[in-house]
């Protein structure tokens, strides 16, 4: 009866030397790949938390009506009123969270509303620019024009 | 060659275990490549942003606003968005003359007479969060990433800072951090928008000109916006998926 494993046993040999490699492979693999890698896709599942931890500088609007109700009296119906209260006040998150001792730096007209309102040729046309200089010389913006409810 | 029943047993058997374990081994190792579409048709948002045009006036709220809220490097060539002001000779369309000083950090120096005669406007720009992300593509070791709800992000832990990522992305938007050595971008304010803010830019944005938008929601306002107006994309002959859309952007913008 013929034997085809008859001379064998340098199969067995390599198959042993292979296996030991495979092994060696997979442990090095998991010791190697981050926890959470490839949970959901070619990335480490944690990043996405670690993107999501950061705390927010910018209060946020919702944050600013919690307390202040500027809404009825003076932003309603006005030019301003869907502009965000930290677009002009600033990151405002430390005040939010601690209205006592974080408090919201005074703001001077003169250079704040020309960050807007300064006129330039790229501005589009329904947008109301001056030259500041000819249009109210050193005055403040706000000794005519209401912030809140700016009208002509 | 005859085989009795045992040995046949024996080596079926054999062949049954080792069959299972590799079929482990296989599923261990592939680990890596689940089916992204799944999670994303899984996820609850799928984020986007619309930009009009038409009412940015170039004031630099957004870039100032991005560098405090994300801790972005002052250096006037870190950005994580920036904005572009466009002078565009009217019979020259190829040739626009492009300026960002400071990526408008400090707003824009009025521009010459000269220069007042040519078609101008401000282009608002930031990481497009594509769906098909070139920069994701080209990552050595997955650590840029399409995140189930459509934010490409960065593994700031797992980033080895080769720069691949910053060469691939066509719009500009990577940069490497001076102080970690490793890549930085538009998160979409992954932070804000996962806490049920929107982000900072759109937050502090006067005219409105830049809205976050979340294309599984069907009351977004961006449907509308996508709905009524003329709208385009950076780049689209890359196919890159990109989701920043414009209003009335102007064919010279590159």
């Amino acid at each position: 009866m013929p034997q085809p494993l008859k001379d064998a046993r340098h199969l067995v040999r390599m198959a042993g030397l292979f296996l030991v490699a495979g092994v060696g492979f997979l442990v090095l693999r998991s010791a190697l790949i981050p926890a959470g890698f490839g949970e959901l896709g070619h990335y480490r599942s944690g990043a996405l938390d670690d993107n999501a931890r950061v705390e927010p500088r910018f209060a946020g609007r919702g944050a600013c009506a919690e307390c202040h109700d500027l809404a009825p009296e003076e932003l309603a119906g006005g030019a301003h009123a869907a502009i965000g209260c930290e677009a002009c006040h600033g990151p405002l998150a430390g005040h939010a969270a601690d209205p006592d001792t974080e408090v919201p730096p005074a703001l001077d007209t003169r250079s704040l509303c020309a960050t807007c309102h300064a006129a330039e040729p790229a501005k589009p046309g329904w947008f109301p620019q001056v030259v500041a200089a000819e249009h109210a010389g050193d005055d403040a913006c706000d000794e005519c024009h209401v912030p809140h409810q700016p009208g002509v | 060659m005859s085989v009795d029943r045992r040995e046949l047993i024996r080596t079926g058997g054999k062949l049954l275990v080792l069959t299972t374990v590799a079929a482990r081994a296989v599923e261990h190792v592939m680990a890596g490549t689940v089916d992204a579409i799944q999670r994303e048709l899984e996820a609850e948002h799928w984020w986007a942003m619309a930009i009009d045009i038409d009412k940015c006036i170039g004031c630099g709220g957004c870039v100032r606003a991005c560098k405090t809220e994300n801790d972005v490097p002052l250096e006037p060539f870190y950005f994580r968005t920036w904005v572009e002001r466009y002078r565009v000779p009217a019979v020259d369309e190829e040739h626009p003359h492009v300026d960002s000083p400071n990526g408008g950090y400090d707003g824009f120096p009025a521009a010459s007479q000269a220069d007042s005669e040519a078609k101008s406007f401000f282009v608002p720009k930031l990481c497009n969060h594509c769906a098909h992300s070139p920069c994701v593509q080209v990552c050595p070791v997955g650590a840029t990433f399409e995140s189930p709800d459509g934010v490409v992000l960065v593994d700031k832990t797992y980033c080895l800072g080769c720069r691949y990522c910053v060469q691939a992305c066509p719009y500009g938007c990577r940069f490497i951090d001076p102080r970690t050595h490793t890549v930085d971008k538009c998160t979409l304010c992954y932070h804000r928008i996962s806490r049920g803010l929107t982000t900072a830019c759109c937050e502090v944005c006067p005219t409105g000109a830049r809205a976050l938008g979340d294309l599984k929601d069907p009351d977004d306002p961006i449907h509308e916006f996508l709905r009524t107006n003329m709208v385009h994309v950076l780049k689209p002959q890359m196919a890159t998926g990109a989701k920043v859309y414009y209003a009335d952007l102007d064919g010279s913008v590159r």
